[in-house]
Parts: structure tokens; C-alpha cells; sequence
């Protein structure tokens, strides 16, 4: 198969373990009014069946991809803060019990910052928890009320003072711009604000109105307004500058750490690699080499708590669509994802997936890229292929290009691929 | 329209309804006031169809028809009627009630003696129960009022027909009061229609002639044609000519309409029905044609102005790709629908495609309509380009306003007529339709060819950053040009999307600006959060925007949709 360099090493033959885990805890107390992912609440005496469940999943899906190792957990949701510590110990365990999970490998769980969520944060680093990522999401408690969130701005501050005694140099703060009556003044004095009490990594989100949710209806009725976008694009520039003054890289679109304290778990999306999804609504990006399957393949479990849970115990795992990625979409996957990140595709990044066509031979050709490069928005050399300062801000009016260069550049050449003996197969790269 | 023929073909003997006995005669209104509910009720009152509450607007065939409520197309029905003892043959033909349609009633009266003069009891007269009535009157045709929804609160039949006898002097006792809906004194018209209308003054023992006064092309049968026999009679095998092309058929079937087709041996003078000839083009039937027996030639019968188109439009396909299939749709509805004007244009936006010329606004929505729903098929439709022509020498502009009175005469104490010279590019679009809401139906407009004046047009240029767009490129005359300029700038800027850059829209002449609209850059065009479950729903949207881009024209560095073009060069109707 034409992929098989990605996880086979061509001289051992082994597979390596370059993927990490995903788990969704999908429930919630409440509902905040600007979110629309998949989540629920919860029902009493659930927790144990749900943390079996998601044993079992794992399990199972571990089995499936044939992995040897993991490089990162994440307990996402939803809330996993709600979630028992003995719930992800037991995971943890699981996970260490069929595959080798290092003691450095990034286990990382989101916070609610609430004092609840506080009392048990020591619990969860006692259970293998090494990273904590706390939704303070404004520090202003009139918004918070806006957004609909269960704690205060000074219960935030505290947990993030815990937090980082329980693991220094290893907490992520959440925070969203572009709330309502939000100006960018205040902006700049929330963010010197919590530049004050930050560790070394901040998650800034640019607030979305989705549709489908309270927060989106009550700005169509003209209940709520949020600031324009050109105060919005003004907000992210600013925290841009400021974050930059204070030390930290911006390393994607949203996400800036200090001294080196990345997300590996998120770096592990934009790079391409591959994960595990377990748990309601949970996505998985994975080749099912346990089922002889050759193609990555895109998975979703099941969304609704209690089916999953009923599939689970029914056939091990609730695995609801999957879809195989031909070779031009896992190609515009690489692309899409890894522009994202400042340090962009590098050569080698790009070799490992596309053999046979390098960044310059796919996007060096044309008018409208070399446009880009002109205006200085990418930058193509003999690091890779990357965007600008200027150009991150516009990455999503630059990627249909570049989709629609690659997509041509890829159907002009069949792929063909070398196996270990010699042979040239000329491979699958028809896509719908 | 297929018929089961056996059956039908023993009881149907024609030879018994000689002139005296048939009366040919049709319905005329204004819309709604209930021609088709009428008619639906003679047919039942007759047997012509079973009594069911299911009749509704029988007469009206088309989906189009039966959808909108309206009649579009004149149908026939000959229907059975027995009065003291005797059987008469009543040919009725059911006309449309729109303006548009004028033309409709003014064939289907030309095969009749009478009509029945329909008059909604409340409404009392409105703009086409006069235009209908001229249409009559002058024919010399026998006319007979009847006032129709006398069930309801509102009707006034005393004010009505006090209207009638002043308006038209016609006495109050000959209106017939009847309730269309509930079929009372419906039975009265058709004795009325008997006795008061005259049988048509022909004979079976002249030489066959027969009127054309409408036809259809069925793909199996060829065309069929309406026909309204003048004199002599006619049968299966006869070889008859056509006055108009002089070409020779040999005749397959001959029927009733009752209102589906009835094959018959035989049709006698007085009669009306339909005839299939082996004709394979509506145009060897020609409306107002003369059909006579190739062993005994006569003279013609006076035959129809042909209509005169007074709404035009652009019609062009989504994409070029579709021309054959568009052309071919057209085609096809034209056939049954003479009183469309057909020529081929093109537009540098939208590629190939038609001039047509509508009879009015409801006309074109309709024939849009059929377009869509019979033949599957989909249209841009534009404000149409009118011809210039351009003077190269500098010869001396004259300055004129853009209508000029030329005549104005009193006809009689109630109307009165005006002449103007317009440009032509005034009246295309939508003159016709305002002068008739204006003046609420009640004014009649007609135009013809002055030829080509000089006046003072000028070349607008649309401009995107500064680069003319050629599609766009418009002739207008100068007080126009600002209006028409900021709406084209208007709609683009609607149609266009947001680039990394900024956008000037702007229309010019020669190097002057004369409006203006800017369309903003993207400051921040970059999703969020891209996480795990973010990926899919991102990577759709992203590939139909780059699917989307390849069907972008580019102007200069602007990317442009087609539908920006088609959203600048389409009717604003509406």
C-alpha cells in the first residue's frame, strides 16, 4: 500500500506509535449559550457504567489500530472535570495494560474552574494527570454570566494558582475575545490581566456564533451584540503583539506557549498524525490495521450517551461512521491542518505523506500562490511551506488555492509506491 | 390527449346538426369573474363530463393553468343540448380573462355568432368586460350579459345591470342573474344560448372551408389543428389545401372537442373541431388560415393580424453546456404558443441565447413557468438589449426628450388616444405592464417601427479596481446613466465576495466615475478552534469554496461568481 511508509518502518518492519488519545467525557452540567458540541447531562449512577464503557472502547479500538505505543491522552468533553479521578485512573490503566504509555506522555484533562472542579484536581494528578487546561474563558464576571458559565472570574483565578502548584509549567488557560460589548480596550487590560497569573500556555478563541445556539439567537433577535469584525481582527492583532512581548510563541492560529510548553496532544492534529477517539462523539483518525485495513481512516462514535453505551457493551465499540481517506484527503488534511501552526509544513513533514511530490513541485507553480508569495501572506522555502504574520490572519481566504493546486497537481500523477521487494504498485488515489 | 375511438365513433352522427341546429359560441370576462366555473358547468349540465364536485376549471389543461387559476390557452367543447324536442350542437370556447390574452379571445370570437358576456355581480364591470365587449361589438357579434356569483353577500345585480345598459346599451332584461358555482339558472343561459344567438349562416352544400383558429403539436400525431367549418363538410381521406402555403394533406381524423377528442366521420358547415392532416409544423397550420378541398379552391376567409409582442426579455441557460437542451425546450412551447416572438441574441456574460417577445408580463411568467415545469428547464432571464446603431462621424446629436407627444384624439365621450415616439429601449422592459396598472387594465397600447433616431447614448463602463468588466458594458442614454450605473454597482457589490483585498466598484464614462460602491477586505478570515471533531466540517467547507472558485471569472485580480453577471443583468421585476 502506498502508505505503509508512514507507519512501517521500511527497515524493521515495526510499527511506530506515533499516535495519541483522545477521550470525550460528553457531559455537563449546564450548557454554556455559545456552545453547540455534542454534550449532555448527566444522570445519576451513570458514572460507572460509562467508565467501563470507556475501558472497554479503548480497548477495543486500541486492538483495532495495532499501535504499540501512545504520546498523549486528552480527557475533552464536555466537562471531564466532572468525571471521577478513579475514572481516569482506571483509563490510564487500560491504556498501560495493552500498550506502552511512557511516563512522559502528555495526559492532559480539561478544567471547569469551578470549586468543585478545584477540590478534586490533586485527586486527577494523583490519578496520571500531568496537564491541566482550565476554561477561564473571561475574567470579567459580567461576561461570564453572558456566556453562561457556573464560576466566577476570582474561582478561575484560584484554580489556576492550584493548578500550577499541582503541575508547574504544564497549565493551558482558555480565553475567549469578541464577547459582547467587549471592546478591545478592556481586552487589552483582561489580557495584562491574566498575563499576570498565566503559566506558561494560553488558548485564545476568537468567540463564534453557532448556529443552533442561545447565544446565536439572542444576537439575530438584536438581544445581544458582539463587536464588528474589524474590532474582532484589532482584538486577535493586539493579543498577538501583547503575548509576543511577554515571551510567548504563538505556534497556531490560536494557541501561544512559553518556554516551550506546547500542546503535544494538539500539535499531534496539526502534524498530521495519527489518534485514537473514544467516547461519545469522539473523532479517531486512524489505519484499522487489526481489521487488515490499509487506508486511514476518519471515525466518529456514536453521539448520544446512552446508545454508545449500549453499543459498547453490544460489540466492544460504538464506532458510528468511518470513512476512508483516499490519498488526496489525507494530503488536504496535512495541508489545511498544518498551515495552521506558524512553523508550518516542512519539507520532511510533507515527504512523509507525499513522496513522490514535494511543497515546491505541488504549490511552487502557480499564479495564484506565486501572488501570495509575492504579497508576502506564505512564505515557500527551503523550510517548507509557511504562513506570514500577516498571513495567519487570512489563512482560510488562501486555502482554497492551495486546495485547488493540489488537487489538481495530484490527479495529474498517479502515486506509485515501492514495497519492500521492489515492486511498483500504482495505488488508490481516486477520490470521490 | 389520446381518446379511445370505437366506441365514440358509432354514436357521433354530424349529418344530423345541420347549420340551424348548432349555435358557436364563447365566454368572455374579466379575470376571475367566472368564465371557466361557467364552463365547467355546461359541460356537466350537458353530459359533455360526469356532475362531480371534482370539476374544477375542467377547460383548464395545463399545470400551469390549474396552478396559477388562470386560463391560458383557449379550449373548445362541443356539447349536446336538447330544447323542446330538439338537439342542438353547442361549440363553446373557453378564453382566457388576462389582458395579456387578448389575442386569444380575438381568434376564438372569429369562430363564433355569440358570447356570453360574463360580469361579476358585485365587481360589476371592470377593464376587460370592456375590452371583451369591443372585441365582440365590433365583430357583430350577438351578446348576452349575464351576471355571475349572485350567491354571494355582496352582489348587486340591479347596480350591475344599470351599469351594463349605460356602459354598453344593452337593456337590462336581457341579463341572465346566475350563480356559476351552484348552477343556478345555468339551465336559462343555455336556452338562451338557443334562442338568442343565431345559427351560423352557412351551408353543407357549399364547398368545404374551414377556418384555423388555433393548433397544437402532439409528438405522435403531428399537429392538430382547431378548426371552425365555414362551409361544405369534410371527412377521413378528403385531400384538402392550405390557403397560406398551398401545400396539399390528406386528412387522417376529424372530431369533437368535448372538451377531449371525439373522432367523428364527417364535420359539417356550423361545425367546430379539430382536424390532423399529416402536418409535421405548426406553421403549415397557420392561425387565420383557410383549409378548402383540393378539387374545389375558394376564396380565403379573413384572416388574423399576427400579435404583437409588448414585454420583452433575455432568456439564456444556466450554462452554456445546457443551449441545446434551452433551444429545444423553446422550441417546443413555441409551437403551441404562436404569439411568442423568437429571435437569437447573445451577451458576452451569459453566452448564447434569445431575444422573446411576450404579449405581456403574465405571459412571460407563464411561458418561464411551462419552461421550467414541462420541460425541466432552467433560465436566466434578463432585461433585453434593444439595437443600435452607433454614428461614427461626428454628426450633430439632436437632443430629445424621451417621449414626445405626437397626437392626441377624443374616439368618443369615454376614451380617448394618444400617440408618442418613444425609444424603443423605454418600452421593452415594462412600459406595457405599468401603462396597464396605471390606468387598471383599462388602457390598450400598440406601437410600431419609427425607424432609428439619432440620440444622445453614451458607453457605460462597469470597473472592478479599475479594470473594466466587458460583460457588463452597457449603451444607456445619459439621463439615465447615473440610475442605471449605481444599481448595477449596487447589485455586484452585493454579489461579490469579500477578497483579501479591498474592491472599488465603480461605473464610468469615458474616464469619469459616476457612482460608486466599495466592497470591504477581510481582516481576519481564519477559523478558531481545529481540533479533532472541528477537522471534517472544516475540510467541507473548504473544498466547496475551492470547487467554487473554479467557476470564478477573474477580473484583473478580483475573483467574480457567475451569478454577480446574472444578478446584474436580470429583470428587476418583483
Amino acid at each position: 500500500s502506498p502508505w505503509s511508509s508512514l507507519w512501517r518502518d521500511p527497515v524493521s518492519g515495526e510499527v511506530p506509535s506515533l499516535v495519541h488519545s483522545l477521550l470525550s467525557w460528553p457531559y455537563c452540567l449546564r450548557r454554556c449559550s455559545y456552545c453547540n458540541f455534542n454534550k449532555y447531562i448527566p444522570r445519576e449512577n451513570n458514572s460507572h457504567v460509562m467508565t467501563d464503557c470507556l475501558q472497554r472502547e479503548t480497548e477495543t479500538l486500541l486492538q483495532l489500530s495495532q499501535i504499540s505505543s501512545i504520546t498523549s491522552v486528552f480527557f475533552g468533553g464536555g466537562t471531564p472535570s466532572l468525571a471521577h479521578p478513579s475514572t481516569i485512573a482506571a483509563i490510564l490503566e487500560t491504556v498501560s495494560r495493552q500498550v506502552k504509555l511512557p511516563a512522559s506522555a502528555e495526559v492532559t484533562l480539561e478544567v471547569n474552574p469551578t470549586p468543585m472542579g478545584m477540590s478534586k484536581l490533586e485527586d486527577f494528578c494523583r490519578a496520571g494527570v500531568n496537564r491541566l487546561s482550565i476554561g477561564v474563558q473571561s475574567l470579567q464576571d459580567n461576561d461570564l454570566g453572558v456566556l453562561g458559565r457556573d464560576h466566577t472570574s476570582h474561582q478561575a483565578l484560584e484554580v489556576i494558582e492550584e493548578a500550577q502548584r499541582l503541575c508547574p509549567g504544564r497549565v493551558s488557560v482558555d480565553v475567549m475575545f469578541g464577547r459582547p460589548r467587549q471592546s478591545v480596550e478592556s481586552w487589552e487590560k483582561e489580557l495584562s490581566d491574566l498575563l499576570r497569573v498565566c503559566d506558561d500556555h494560553v488558548s485564545l478563541y476568537q468567540l463564534t456564533l453557532e448556529r443552533g445556539t442561545q447565544l446565536f439567537k439572542q444576537v439575530q433577535q438584536g438581544e445581544v451584540t458582539v463587536p464588528a469584525e474589524d474590532v474582532m481582527a484589532e482584538m486577535y492583532q493586539c493579543a498577538r503583539r501583547t503575548l509576543q512581548q511577554n515571551g510567548f510563541l504563538q505556534y497556531e492560529v490560536s494557541n501561544f506557549a512559553r518556554n516551550n510548553a506546547v500542546s503535544h496532544h494538539n500539535m499531534s492534529y496539526w502534524r498530521g498524525k495519527q489518534y485514537i477517539g473514544v467516547g461519545p462523539g469522539a473523532h479517531g483518525r486512524f489505519v484499522p490495521l487489526g481489521d487488515g485495513g490499509v487506508v486511514r481512516e476518519a471515525r466518529t462514535q456514536t453521539l448520544e450517551p446512552d446508545v454508545w453505551i449500549h453499543e459498547v457493551q453490544q460489540r466492544g465499540h460504538g464506532t458510528r461512521r468511518k470513512i476512508q481517506l483516499c490519498h488526496l484527503q489525507l494530503l488536504e488534511e496535512v495541508l489545511v491542518m498544518g498551515m495552521r501552526m506558524t512553523q508550518g509544513i516542512n519539507h520532511n513533514h510533507w515527504a512523509l505523506f507525499s513522496p513522490q511530490m514535494n511543497l515546491q513541485e505541488v504549490f511552487g507553480t502557480t499564479s495564484d500562490v506565486h501572488q501570495l508569495l509575492q504579497k508576502g501572506y506564505l512564505i515557500l522555502d527551503d523550510r517548507g511551506l509557511r504562513c506570514s504574520w500577516d498571513g495567519l490572519v487570512l489563512l482560510d481566504s488562501m486555502l482554497p488555492a492551495l486546495l485547488l493546486e493540489l488537487e489538481t497537481q495530484i490527479q495529474q500523477r498517479p502515486q506509485r509506491n515501492h514495497s519492500a521487494d521492489g515492486q511498483t504498485q500504482t495505488a488508490n488515489s481516486q477520490c470521490e | 390527449m389520446f381518446s379511445t375511438h370505437t366506441d365514440k365513433q358509432e354514436t357521433l352522427d354530424l349529418s344530423k346538426f345541420p347549420a340551424d341546429k348548432i349555435r358557436n359560441f364563447c365566454i368572455i370576462a374579466h379575470i376571475d369573474h367566472g368564465k371557466s366555473t361557467l364552463a365547467d358547468r355546461l359541460l356537466e349540465m350537458t353530459g359533455a363530463i360526469a356532475k362531480t364536485e371534482k370539476n374544477k376549471q375542467v377547460l383548464d389543461k395545463l399545470q400551469v393553468e390549474r396552478e396559477r387559476g388562470i386560463t391560458v390557452k383557449a379550449q373548445t367543447a362541443s356539447l349536446f343540448y336538447s330544447h323542446q324536442g330538439e338537439q342542438y350542437l353547442l361549440n363553446l370556447i373557453d378564453t382566457p380573462g388576462h389582458v395579456d390574452f387578448s389575442y386569444e379571445v380575438s381568434r376564438s370570437i372569429s369562430a363564433c355568432q355569440g358570447v356570453l358576456l360574463i360580469v361579476d355581480a358585485n365587481q360589476g364591470i371592470q377593464a376587460q368586460t370592456v375590452a371583451n365587449f369591443y372585441l365582440a361589438f365590433e365583430a357583430q357579434l350577438t351578446i348576452i350579459p349575464i351576471l355571475n356569483k349572485i350567491d354571494l353577500k355582496n352582489a348587486d345585480p340591479k347596480r350591475v345591470e344599470s351599469q351594463i345598459e349605460k356602459v354598453f346599451d344593452i337593456p337590462r332584461d336581457d341579463c341572465i342573474r346566475i350563480s356559476a358555482k351552484h348552477g343556478t339558472n345555468v339551465e336559462m343561459v343555455l336556452q338562451a344560448v338557443v334562442n338568442r344567438i343565431p345559427p351560423p349562416a352557412v351551408s353543407s352544400d357549399d364547398p368545404f372551408r374551414a377556418l384555423v383558429f388555433d393548433s397544437n403539436f402532439d409528438h405522435y400525431r403531428g399537429v392538430v389543428a382547431n378548426i371552425a367549418v365555414f362551409g361544405g363538410r369534410v371527412r377521413k381521406g378528403d385531400k384538402i389545401v392550405s390557403a397560406h402555403l398551398g401545400k396539399t394533406y390528406e386528412v387522417n381524423e376529424i372530431g369533437l372537442l368535448r372538451p377531449d377528442e371525439h373522432p367523428t366521420q364527417r364535420l359539417y358547415a356550423g361545425q367546430v373541431g379539430y382536424i390532423i392532416a399529416g402536418m409535421k409544423d405548426v406553421k403549415e397550420a397557420q392561425i387565420g388560415d383557410t383549409l378548402y378541398l383540393q378539387e374545389q379552391p375558394v376564396k380565403a376567409l379573413p384572416g388574423f393580424k399576427p400579435a404583437k409582442a409588448m414585454v420583452f426579455a433575455g432568456m439564456y441557460p444556466m450554462d452554456q453546456s445546457e443551449y441545446p437542451g434551452l433551444r429545444s425546450a423553446i422550441e417546443r412551447l413555441t409551437l403551441n404558443d404562436s404569439s411568442v416572438t423568437v429571435q437569437k441574441d447573445s451577451s458576452l456574460a451569459l453566452g448564447a441565447g434569445w431575444r422573446l417577445g411576450f404579449l405581456g408580463l403574465l405571459h412571460m411568467e407563464v411561458f418561464n413557468q411551462r419552461l421550467e415545469q414541462e420541460y425541466n428547464a432552467s433560465v436566466i432571464v434578463t432585461a433585453p438589449t434593444v439595437p443600435y446603431k452607433a454614428v461614427l462621424s461626428s454628426a450633430k446629436l439632436i437632443k430629445n426628450r424621451r417621449a414626445i407627444q405626437k397626437n392626441m384624439v377624443y374616439i368618443d365621450d369615454q376614451r380617448v388616444m394618444m400617440k408618442y415616439l418613444f425609444p424603443l429601449n423605454e418600452i421593452v422592459v415594462d412600459f406595457y405592464d405599468l401603462l396597464k396598472s396605471l390606468s387598471s387594465g383599462y388602457a390598450s397600447f400598440d406601437y410600431e417601427n419609427a425607424g432609428y433616431q439619432a440620440a444622445d447614448l453614451i458607453k457605460m463602463d462597469i470597473l472592478l479596481n479599475g479594470r473594466s468588466v466587458e460583460e457588463l458594458i452597457t449603451i444607456v442614454h445619459r439621463d439615465r446613466a447615473y440610475n442605471t450605473g449605481k444599481a448595477m454597482c449596487e447589485r455586484l457589490k452585493d454579489s461579490i465576495p469579500r477578497q483579501m483585498f479591498e474592491i472599488a466598484v465603480q461605473a464610468a464614462i469615458g474616464s469619469k466615475i459616476i457612482a460608486r460602491e466599495t466592497i470591504k477586505a477581510y481582516r481576519k478570515n481564519v477559523l478558531a478552534k481545529c481540533y479533532g471533531g472541528d477537522i471534517t466540517r472544516k475540510m467541507k467547507l473548504l473544498k466547496r469554496q475551492a470547487e467554487g472558485k473554479k467557476k470564478m471569472r477573474r477580473i484583473g485580480n478580483v475573483e467574480v461568481p457567475k451569478d454577480a453577471f446574472i444578478n446584474v443583468l436580470k429583470r428587476k421585476d418583483k
